[in-house]
């Protein structure tokens, strides 16, 4: 297998990761203040992600940084189409990322209402936004034959890509939702799941929809493909298990869902990285945006080495802070 | 136009985003230490310590990370076709920056702060030293990609004239890189040592919890003293470096227009710029500039003129001098402050050591006030280093003026600017709002914090 292919691999396996991991986060984000109702219902909530969220976020910045350093080319196209998309998704990561760490420093109620809604609000955007983008690579988007894209900010607004933005995060919903009644205890866990089972069901819908819209948009025909099936299979078990007191299985079920709707736009892209709607030979593939082959055995080398450490310590981290997370009784928030 | 103000966005957001960045990595070293002792000593005032200027390193942190994020972002956003010609050598060093410093960053910053009553002592210790340690990896990481800019090496041109890497190592040895990421990492320290020393001035002069902050007033001092007596010889060593590779930005922070040998160095000047080649000077030192530039008595430093010529004999016609004037007084704002620090510092380590330092209401007041220096420094510094490298972006490669995105419109660029100037004042607003009132009523919240939790309780949240 040639470098370019392994490293549009590991892009995957990097997005694949942001999504399931930081999606949680995203669904948490979203539902905290209607799952969690009270102050100190709110709180339980936003601490059940409290010790990960950033460790999180970690994954897509890589992702990115990984795409400059072995697609300049990709990186490069994408992110200067995207422009106007970007610099909404960056205040929704600025509006979220603050609202942990400020939310819960003041007294004041309309201190911590705003900082609730900004958290709210970019949970929702964030995969929103960064589905619009990935639906986009595949769907394709005005590019010329120099690789410099071609429209504006509207002929980002696919079709396609708004639906993968829909289904990306209603799915980090019942992600968020399952992993809430995983970490919590009591009514907010009640809450949590019933939310899950409403959520779910309306997830089973946009994802079979999405699958089938990906089928015409790939040409594939009439058969689905195997990450297809298997991702509606998660995404229906996520649902049914949400009723149940299988908390742990429902989450891997609402995980796995995810990194199937990922793995498949990846499946499908490759050996494209971005598709142009003007014309296939203008497509940017492994192969025309990939760093020179020494760049990428450097990369190899330090991926090959230090990445299983990042997973050893991601893990331990996931491992302490394990217990579910409750209000203390005298607390008032 | 577009050019402008991509130029613009990057020089404000850079700048204001490397306003936390030396904070984090100071403070988070300090708290590191303030740590370490309460480990070794067992005195409770280290650990309320640790925890007061914790969460003054955690709000600061919140920033610094969003606005990180559109550091990455702007390069393809913004400069595409700057990322499209370096990104084989320069991403490198980006992605590395995530996988080995980022993760390790935020990683262990989850677990120090909801792990205080989780993590036994020595483990929950180990990683606030995890957290230090990834703030500085992820400078040197940027460091190497920046220093590729002012001085590239380790590369080839390939067949579609972009940059291929051909020698990690060269870039890992890079004399901008190691002098000016030992230069980054001392100026982080002293940022956030008189960031520390500031609050315990503050606290001292109002004499509530004296004892307190005597001790980080003094593990402030201590560290402040050596860092800043490295930080100016280190200073001047980065300037002899960049005499050699960049020798028009040297000649432009001393407005030296003719060859000149020996040189002196103005101490000010009135007038200047590039367009008004003889501007008063006022008390020329002898000798000093070709002390400061070749590290030799009497060595020779080239005129911007001369440089002019040569360069346009290289590169064809063009203008190659930067902002003459931003030169000027870069060099100079931080030359200045940085000497007064030193004074400033000399002056406290003199008072811890006749026992002085709580009664000494004039250095408290001053102490309180020099926090500002360390941002202009700071700013100064990259003012000097970015400015100085125009009209290139990648020094000898490629020109700003044909770096930046070509499908992105003026336009966008607007609005972009736009946005990210509100949602920063916003930010800064929200900051400088949470920062003050925590330097000042921080103290009560930080005992509750470092309270032992009562027994059989649930502990208490973090957020």
């Amino acid at each position: 297998m040639q470098l370019h292919t392994i490293w549009f691999i590991v892009i995957t396996v990097l997005w694949i990761g942001f999504f399931v991991l930081e999606g949680f986060d995203f669904g948490v984000g979203a539902l905290h203040m209607f799952i969690g109702k009270s102050e100190a219902g709110r709180r339980v909530a936003i601490n059940t992600i409290g010790p990960w969220w950033d460790g999180n976020e970690v994954w897509l910045i890589v992702a990115g940084a990984s795409m400059f350093a072995a697609f300049p080319g990709w990186y490069a196209t994408m992110f200067s189409a995207l422009y106007l998309a970007l610099v909404l998704l960056l205040v929704a990561l600025f509006g979220r990322g603050v609202s942990f760490e400020y939310r819960g420093k003041r007294e004041s109620q309309r201190w911590r209402n705003g900082w609730s809604w900004a958290l709210t609000i970019g949970s929702i955007l964030i995969p929103l936004l960064v589905g619009v983008a990935l639906g986009d690579l595949l769907h394709g988007l005005p590019i010329d034959s120099r690789h410099e894209f071609t429209g504006n900010f509207f002929s980002l607004l696919t079709g396609y890509g708004l639906m993968t933005g829909v289904t990306l995060l209603v799915l980090s919903l019942l992600h968020g939702a399952t992993f809430l009644a995983l970490r919590t205890t009591d009514e907010i866990r009640d809450r949590a799941r019933a939310a899950g089972r409403v959520i779910g069901v309306v997830a089973i819908v946009l994802d079979i929809a999405w699958c089938i819209w990906t089928l015409v948009v790939i040409g594939g025909g009439t058969v689905p493909q195997p990450t297809q099936i298997f991702g509606v299979i998660a995404v229906i078990f996520a649902t049914l298990l949400a009723s149940t007191e299988n908390d742990g299985w429902a989450f891997v079920a609402s995980g796995f869902a995810i990194a199937a709707v990922i793995g498949q736009i990846f499946i499908a892209l490759y050996p494209n990285v971005m598709v142009s709607s003007t014309n296939d030979a203008y497509n940017l593939t492994v192969n025309n945006a990939a760093s020179g082959h020494y760049a990428l055995v450097v990369m190899t080398v330090v991926v090959v080495l230090f990445f299983p450490i990042v997973l050893l310590y991601q893990g331990w981290s996931f491992h302490v802070f394990r217990r579910r997370v409750s209000a203390p009784p005298t607390s008032s928030g | 136009m577009a050019n402008d103000l991509a130029r613009w966005q990057f020089a404000t957001t850079t700048i204001y985003h490397f306003f936390f960045v030396p904070v984090t990595i100071g403070l988070a070293f300090l708290v590191a230490i303030l740590q370490t002792v309460w480990y070794r000593t067992d005195n409770p005032d280290y650990k309320r310590m640790t925890r007061f200027f914790g969460t003054l390193l955690l709000i600061n942190v919140a920033i610094g990370v969003v606005t990180g994020l559109v550091q990455e972002f702007q390069f393809g956003m913004n400069w595409s076709t700057y990322s499209r010609f370096v990104g084989g050598v320069f991403g490198a060093p980006l992605a590395m920056e995530g996988i080995l410093a980022f993760f390790l960053e935020s990683t262990f910053l989850g677990l120090w702060v909801f792990g205080w009553d989780r993590l036994p002592k020595r483990v929950h210790l180990a990683c606030i030293w995890a957290v230090s340690a990834g703030t500085m990896l992820s400078a040197m990481f940027i460091l190497v990609a920046n220093s590729w800019m002012q001085h590239p090496v380790g590369y080839k041109l390939g067949s579609q004239g972009q940059a291929v890497l051909t020698n990690v190592w060269a870039l890992l040895v890079n004399p901008t890189f190691v002098w000016g990421y030992a230069h980054v990492i001392l100026a982080s320290l002293v940022t956030g040592c008189l960031v520390m020393l500031a609050v315990s001035a503050w606290y001292l002069r109002k004499g509530e919890h004296v004892e307190s902050f005597h001790r980080t007033a003094k593990v402030a001092l201590i560290v402040l003293i050596p860092t800043i007596v490295i930080q100016l010889s280190v200073g001047n060593q980065l300037g002899e470096i960049e005499n050699k590779y960049q020798p028009m930005k040297i000649a432009a922070a001393e407005a030296q227009w003719t060859n000149c040998k020996p040189c002196s160095f103005s101490a000010f000047q009135i007038g200047g710029g590039n367009n008004d080649k003889t501007p008063t000077e006022i008390i020329p030192i002898p000798h000093l500039l070709s002390v400061l530039a070749t590290g030799t008595w009497s060595g020779p430093v080239t005129g911007l003129d001369e440089l002019q010529t040569q360069y346009e004999a290289k590169y064809g016609p063009g203008n190659y001098v930067p902002d003459v004037f931003i030169q000027y007084w870069s060099m100079r704002v931080m030359a200045y402050l940085g000497s007064l620090v030193l004074l400033l510092a000399l002056w406290g380590g003199w008072l811890l050591q006749r026992n002085k330092l709580r009664s000494s209401r004039l250095f408290l007041w001053i102490s309180v006030w020099a926090v500002i220096t360390p941002f202009l420094m700071n700013t100064a510094g990259w003012l000097l280093t970015e400015s100085g490298r125009q009209p290139w972006i990648v020094q000898g490669l490629q020109k700003t003026i044909n770096a930046n995105s070509p499908s992105v419109s003026v336009t966008e660029i607007w609005i972009s600017l736009a946005v990210f100037v509100l949602s920063y004042i916003v930010l800064a607003w929200a900051d400088l709002a949470l920062m003050l009132r925590y330097s000042r009523r921080g103290m009560a919240h930080a005992d509750a914090e470092a309270a032992e939790p009562a027994a059989g309780g649930a502990p208490a949240l973090t957020y």
